[in-house]
């Protein structure tokens, strides 16, 4: 089915005109799970009974002639580490193989409220650890771009689901990049908002100061209006933004022309693949001519920025994962006799080698006697990369940078080298440090025809300049037209 | 003989705070509910669920900052506290740590006769654990089994900090008496030491008398009663006394007081202390009190118990022993209050000797001056008004009383009910007067010999005769004027 590989935004309006059906596209999306997710392995678990009840719902309604949002009836998945109530919440973990949230997450709440079809979830980085998948303790997920290469991740099973055709939209969760570096390694959209502009309620904490949700989408276009769904304050989680309402949607089909371009000398240097320069390159020039102006300049927080964000990521999930102790709910081992047991068994057997890394990372870092050097200096320093930032946005719009140094990598490459994985996230860290919207945007392919992500950063709370500056890229470029051989076959 | 060492004590007290709902989230804070039904995806540590600050928490926190005298932080920062224990949910307590919500205040305590001001170090909020229900055992360690409740999840404290300025049991014990009164006189603290509801930790160390040093010290915990808090410290002195007097060294530990065998044992040591790794809880945002919101819960503080009493002896002229029985008991209190409010024509003496007797006396058995009581003040007032101006009797009144309380009916209505009042009219009492002494001559005569107590038998006729409703004062005088005439 052609339709499959359409925008949102446009599948919206076929489900209006009543060209399709709800349930027919329900039915092909869950055909084209069928289809090609034994290969990518996107999905953990499906959301199927719960799909069709809304499906209908939203046919009803339509055949009833109601008005309904832009995006009602169109499928989307679900990162594993978002609870739905009802469904499996895996976080890709042993610990939570067969936990079931008695709870909706905030944003499954609003996108039920607007008539999305939420399919099933998609597999991650055991807790949102990695940038891989590599490190779920199910499975990998292909790249369906090369089905030897990682997604990226944490949110990899989201990006690869929204490339393939399994799914018009997902969620994907960022606290280090995890959104962005997967929508650039799969090619498609991904951003991370501001921090406080989605609720985290629901959302499975890793580093609670560094979350947030966002969206994985085909176009800009469809990002703004996701975006409109799942934004807003929210009483449940005190971190969110007590702001106006903002109708993304308004950043759309915008002139450019005097938008202000920074772009950091470090982040166009050796430390980036030469086809991803290359492409960074061209996508610049593109923006000269739509009128902004390039410059670049020196800016140099982002090696700070992935040294202090090992320090304040693992001492957060070290009491964030805490709560995972076989107690009340997850994985319990089957062989301790006494209490100490339980909790050191249940954890050494639940966590996989890269999660029980990071928490012990995190407990060193906040030990008694360490917790000045390590914790309180990365804090310090972290306040420093938020001014660095705060006097880049005096003078510029946006930031624009490769959104990872390289392409996505073959599976198995860099996961005995934890370090080389921490280094992919150099140029995603620093907007979570600083709490910055940003967006990963397709901008062109390597010489092997690997998707290349264009990140831009804009200041905090300003998604709208950061999508007005990708859309207008969007409207005078076709990357994100473009499509992996899996999906030709298939159409 | 002298004694030989002085005791320095310092007590950490936990208060729960009186609120509706949990600190941080909206789940129930009701005592006695069935297991694990006051929880929610936020107590029990649910993954993704995040806490929000109680507000009325938060206002009480600062109001017991206020009573005690204390400088309210305009920001404090809530920390997580981590270690595992399955009563823990999250595998951490949020907790304030680095920046309380009340530092340095004071408490006035009073030990026999003489007041001493005991300095607050700090006040601070955190949320309670839940409880583990060991089977088989009294403890973990040798239970078959044990279960967790987490009802008392996240159940809103205040740990009180106080200086280590108190020197003997007895001033431990007025300090946390004086504090409990404070706490639950301005409603923050219900004051229930059994029920776990109050809390104390006992720091204590010894020194020689005249030195200026402290010695090491250690935390006595489980204790709950006041009883115990004698017992405790008497224990850990004479045990700390026989260590430095066999010239051996205090340990810095944590022990366990046991009410039954009134000794202590240890829990754990200093070097087995546990590394909390506080760090601030990103969860939630600093607490921020402005100006403003400080100055509104000043203004609308409760009145604390030293005003209370000096309003009541100086003002009301209650003795200290009623003004006392008033402040201990809340809900006797706000009655007497009420009471007042509508009864500017009666002496608060009289009323408050109405109340604290035998208003008290009846309703005791009846869940006293709780929510149950249906009795309004006007009615009560009105009943103490009919006997000052004469309608009724005390004795009346007071067999009235139980019906009262019952029926919550004007006690006019009880009145006719009951066939009227007290018969206080000259001219009819004067004729049952005339009636009873023509009758009885004989006893006349008596009284007019001298015998003066036999015109008690003349006034037990007339009140036979009225039903028991005449004014006896009156009737004694016009008995004794128609003799004497």
């Amino acid at each position: 089915m052609k339709d499959l590989f359409i925008s949102a935004i446009e599948l919206g309006k076929r489900l209006k005109n009543r060209s399709l059906t709800c349930r027919q596209i329900v039915d092909a999306t869950y055909q084209r799970i069928d289809a090609v997710d034994h290969q990518v392995k996107a999905f953990i678990s499906l959301m199927t009974e719960s799909a069709y009840i809304q499906a209908d719902a939203v046919d009803r309604l339509l055949d009833a002639g109601q008005e309904l949002g832009p995006l009602a009836g169109v499928p989307i998945a679900i990162k594993d580490n978002i609870c739905t109530k009802g469904y499996r919440t895996t976080c890709s973990s042993k610990m939570l193989e067969n936990f079931v949230a008695p709870y909706d997450a905030t944003v499954m709440t609003k996108l039920h409220q607007n008539h999305l079809i939420s399919i099933g979830k998609t597999n991650l980085d055991e807790f949102a650890m990695g940038s891989s998948t590599e490190n779920s303790a199910f499975f990998t997920t292909r790249n369906p771009w090369d089905l030897e290469r990682v997604p990226g991740g944490s949110s990899g099973g989201s990006s690869a689901a929204v490339v393939c055709g399994e799914a018009f939209l997902s969620l994907g969760s960022d606290t280090g990049g995890s959104i962005r570096q997967p929508a650039a390694f799969c090619g498609i959209v991904g951003i991370k908002p501001s921090y406080g502009r989605i609720s985290r309620y629901g959302l499975v904490a890793f580093a609670s100061s560094l979350d947030q949700i966002g969206p994985f989408t085909r176009t800009v276009e469809d990002a703004a209006h996701i975006l409109n769904v799942i934004c807003g304050p929210d009483p449940m989680d005190s971190t969110s933004a007590e702001l106006p309402p903002v109708d993304f949607s308004t950043a759309l089909g915008k002139d450019i022309k005097g938008l202000r371009i920074g772009v950091p000398k470090e982040m166009m240097g050796d430390k980036i693949a030469d086809d991803v320069r290359q492409a960074i390159e061209q996508a610049l020039d593109v923006y000269r001519s739509l009128g902004a102006i390039v410059e670049f300049v020196d800016f140099d927080m982002f090696d700070y920025a992935v040294s202090t964000y090992y320090i304040i990521a693992p001492a957060e999930a070290s009491a964030n994962l805490a709560r995972f102790d076989g107690v009340r709910y997850g994985y319990r081992s089957e062989s301790a006799t006494n209490l100490r047991e339980m909790y050191t068994r249940s954890r050494g057997e639940g966590f996989g080698p890269e999660v029980q890394r990071r928490i012990l990372l995190g407990t060193y870092v906040l030990s008694s006697g360490y917790y000045d050097a390590y914790y309180l200096r990365a804090q310090k320093v972290r306040t420093l990369i938020k001014n660095g930032f705060a006097d880049f946005f005096s003078r510029y719009d946006v930031m624009m940078t490769p959104t990872s140094p390289s392409v996505a990598f073959k599976v198995g490459d860099h996961s005995s080298d934890p370090m080389a994985m921490y280094l992919a996230d150099i140029a995603t860290i620093p907007a979570n440090m600083a709490g910055l919207p940003g967006m990963s945007i397709p901008c062109g392919f390597s010489r092997d025809g690997l998707p290349v992500g264009l990140q831009i950063l804009g200041k905090a709370y300003d998604e709208l300049t950061v999508l007005k500056a990708g859309d207008a890229y969007q409207r005078v470029t076709n990357f994100h037209l473009k499509q992996p051989s899996m999906n030709q076959v298939a159409s | 003989m002298s004694p030989k060492y002085e005791m320095v004590i310092g007590l950490e007290v936990h208060a729960q705070l009186s609120t509706n709902t949990k600190l941080f989230c909206g789940c129930s804070t009701k005592f006695g509910a069935d297991v694990n039904t006051n929880v929610c995806p936020v107590c029990l540590g649910m993954p993704g669920a995040l806490p929000v600050l109680n507000r009325d928490a938060v206002t009480m926190a600062v109001q017991a900052g206020v009573a005690l005298n204390c400088d309210i932080q305009h920001e404090s920062v809530f920390a997580r506290k981590n270690y595992f224990y399955p009563d823990l949910p999250k595998g951490y307590q949020i907790s304030q740590f680095e920046l309380p919500v009340c530092l340095g205040g004071s408490l006035d305590i009073e030990v026999d006769g003489a007041v001493k001001r005991i300095g607050i170090t700090r006040i601070h909020m955190e949320e309670d654990a839940g409880k583990l229900l060991h089977q088989g055992a009294m403890g973990i360690a040798d239970s078959t089994y044990s279960l967790v409740d987490l009802n008392r999840a996240c159940t809103p404290l205040i740990e009180i900090v106080s200086e280590p300025d108190l020197r003997s049991a007895a001033e431990a014990r007025a300090y946390v008496e004086t504090l409990r009164q404070i706490l639950r006189t301005i409603g923050v603290n219900d004051g229930n030491l059994e029920e776990g509801s109050l809390r104390v930790d006992i720091n204590i160390s010894l020194r020689h008398v005249g030195a200026t040093q402290f010695g090491t010290r250690c935390e006595v915990k489980n204790v709950n009663s006041f009883r115990s808090i004698d017992r405790a410290i008497a224990s850990e002195f004479i045990r700390q006394q026989e260590v430095l007097e066999s010239g051996g060294r205090i340990v810095q530990q944590t022990r366990n007081y046991h009410d039954d065998t009134q000794t202590t044992t240890p829990l754990r040591d200093k070097e087995d202390a546990h590394d909390y790794r506080y760090f601030p809880e990103p969860d939630l945002l600093p607490l921020l009190l402005t100006d403003e919101r400080i100055q509104s819960i000043r203004a609308a503080m409760p009145e604390l118990p030293h005003a209370i009493c000096r309003r009541y002896q100086q003002g009301l002229g209650l003795t200290r022993a009623d003004a006392d029985i008033l402040i201990e008991e809340i809900g006797m209190r706000r009655f007497f209050e009420a009471c007042l409010a509508c009864a500017q024509d009666i002496s608060p003496k009289e009323i408050s000797k109405w109340v604290i007797g035998d208003l008290n006396a009846l309703l005791k058995p009846k869940g006293g001056f709780g929510p149950s009581l249906s009795l309004s003040p006007e009615y009560f007032v009105k009943l103490i008004r009919l006997i000052s101006s004469g309608a009724l009797s005390g004795k009346m009144a007071k067999e009235m009383l139980p019906q009262l309380i019952e029926t919550d009916q004007d006690p006019d209505v009880l009145m006719a009910n009951l066939g009227g009042g007290q018969i206080s009219d000259e001219s009819t009492l004067l004729e049952i007067v005339r009636k009873v002494i023509s009758e009885n001559l004989d006893v006349v005569e008596k009284v007019k010999s001298g015998k003066t107590a036999s015109a008690n038998f003349l006034m037990g006729q007339v009140m036979k005769q009225s039903q028991g409703k005449a004014k006896p004062d009156l009737v004694m005088s016009l008995i004794l004027a128609e003799i004497n005439t």
